[in-house]
């Protein structure tokens, strides 16, 4: 049975540690923030200038002048501070963020990103993506395995165009979780979504990888 | 006059937005504006700016509002022929200028805007990052390496007018913001020939502690009392109330 979308969520928690600084992006990355185990003490940036981001408020908490980098209404905690956008891409481009979780369209078995643009399609922009992939620490991706049309997601190159080159460090589907123990190896297949075998992963994915999946999995 | 006295000159508060503006306004000018979303954006003079009709306006934004509100409105009157952006996701009238070709966009990612205004009201022409490289967005810019990375160069950013919202200011034009709303105010302050400044409150001279001043008033040559202070919320998201 594949993973929920929580279950997901809850996966890339385990990948935080005690005193980790953490940017989680928009969709199932933000729902990580519900799953970071107890004494595991974690404080959240967003890019629009906040570090120690609260839960979201309670309507008479709302303030129109607090909000996350999804536009979304946020609370403060006693750890907060909030700088400029400068600052904050110099702790994001400066190598200060230990990890992000963010979406994809595709993945490359080399660690390239496309996850911002399809050609001849309306496009948003980058965001805060590109600087994401390209200084921070780890970067976890968590997409869906397939697309809509079935095609793999994580691929031998990517189709659409980049948003990073060689910058994923893990990626966590709904069916398996692949990691690779730097930048210059390979991703390894380390875990399977309960039901779900070795075969049906090969079936479904494009990218060369190796499989480490523990005795028994 | 004794040194530190305020003279009539140095008087940078203004009636109103029209006046603020008056005398800086031109048409295929470029505007740096701050906000992120619509968040901590320059109500009253975007409308202001709307209202002065100048057009073939390149902008430059983070956002690019929403429809009928914050920048969107320059967009209904056909203000603006260029904005320069990381994220215009939220306003259907964008999309449907740039698809119809009648508004040119050029993308930045969000950490390279705010340093490129930042560099640029620092007297910076050019620096170097890693953001993009290997990316389309780094297509005709040099790509240079040091230390064994490879680093893509982006140019400074300044601007004819910055336009900046900010929650209190002085007579000196010291600026302090509040919360999420600073984001690109105070790189955008930095990066104008000219910078106009709205504040939601004008304290005395003294009134803001010097430690915390977020732009010092030598970033700001005008500023006004704000009268547009809506503040409209993109996406309320609340948590459920805990039962007692």
């Amino acid at each position: 049975m594949p993973w929920t979308r929580d279950e997901m969520a809850a996966r890339a928690a385990r990948e935080l540690k005690d005193g980790d600084y953490a940017n989680l992006g928009i969709g199932i990355p933000t729902l990580v923030a519900n799953y970071i185990a107890p004494g595991i003490d974690v404080t959240l940036q967003s890019e629009n200038g906040m570090l120690g981001l609260g839960p979201f408020p309670t309507e008479n908490e709302v303030d129109a002048d607090l909000i996350n980098a999804g536009k979304q209404t946020i609370t403060e905690l006693d750890r907060t501070s909030y700088f400029s956008s400068a600052d904050s891409f110099g702790m994001i481009r400066g190598g200060h963020i230990d990890l992000s979780v963010l979406g994809a369209m595709e993945v490359a078995e080399n660690g390239d990103l496309a996850n911002w643009m399809v050609p001849g399609k309306m496009i948003k922009g980058p965001g805060g993506a590109m600087d994401l992939v390209a200084g921070v620490k780890k970067i976890i991706v968590v997409m869906e395995h397939n697309s809509k049309d079935g095609g793999a997601k994580f691929r031998k190159a990517c189709t659409l165009p980049l948003t990073g080159a060689n910058v994923v460090d893990m990626i966590i589907t709904e069916l398996a979780v692949f990691r690779r123990p730097d930048r210059h190896a390979p991703f390894e297949l380390i875990e399977l979504a309960p039901g779900v075998d070795a075969g049906q992963i090969r079936e479904r994915t494009e990218a060369a990888y190796t499989e480490r999946l523990a005795a028994g999995a | 006059m004794k040194f530190g006295e305020r003279s009539a000159m140095a008087s940078k508060l203004y009636e109103d937005a029209s006046s603020a503006l008056a005398g800086v306004l031109f048409d295929g000018m470029t505007i740096a504006a701050g906000g992120f979303g619509i968040c901590g954006i320059p109500e009253t003079l975007i409308a202001a700016i709307r209202d002065a009709g100048v057009k073939d306006l390149t902008i430059v934004s983070n956002n690019c509002g929403i429809d009928d509100y914050g920048l969107g409105q320059l967009l209904t009157t056909r203000q603006i022929r260029k904005m320069v952006s990381s994220y215009v996701g939220e306003n259907k009238e964008f999309e449907r200028q740039y698809l119809a070709g009648e508004l040119e966009i050029e993308f930045n990612p969000q950490g390279t805007l705010a340093e490129r205004m930042r560099a640029g009201g620092a007297g910076i022409p050019a620096f170097y990052t890693r953001t993009a490289v290997g990316t389309n967005v780094a297509e005709g810019k040099e790509v240079r390496e040091f230390d064994g990375e490879r680093y893509v160069m982006e140019r400074g950013i300044v601007a004819d007018l910055s336009i900046v919202k900010a929650l209190k200011g002085d007579p000196y034009g010291n600026l302090v913001y509040r919360k999420t709303a600073r984001n690109f105010n105070p790189m955008v302050a930095t990066c104008g020939k000219v910078t106009v400044a709205e504040v939601e409150q004008i304290v005395g001279a003294g009134e803001l502690d010097p430690d915390c001043i977020h732009t010092p008033g030598i970033f700001v040559q005008r500023f006004i009392l704000a009268t547009q202070n809506e503040k409209r919320i993109e996406r309320l998201t609340l948590r459920k109330e805990e039962p007692a």
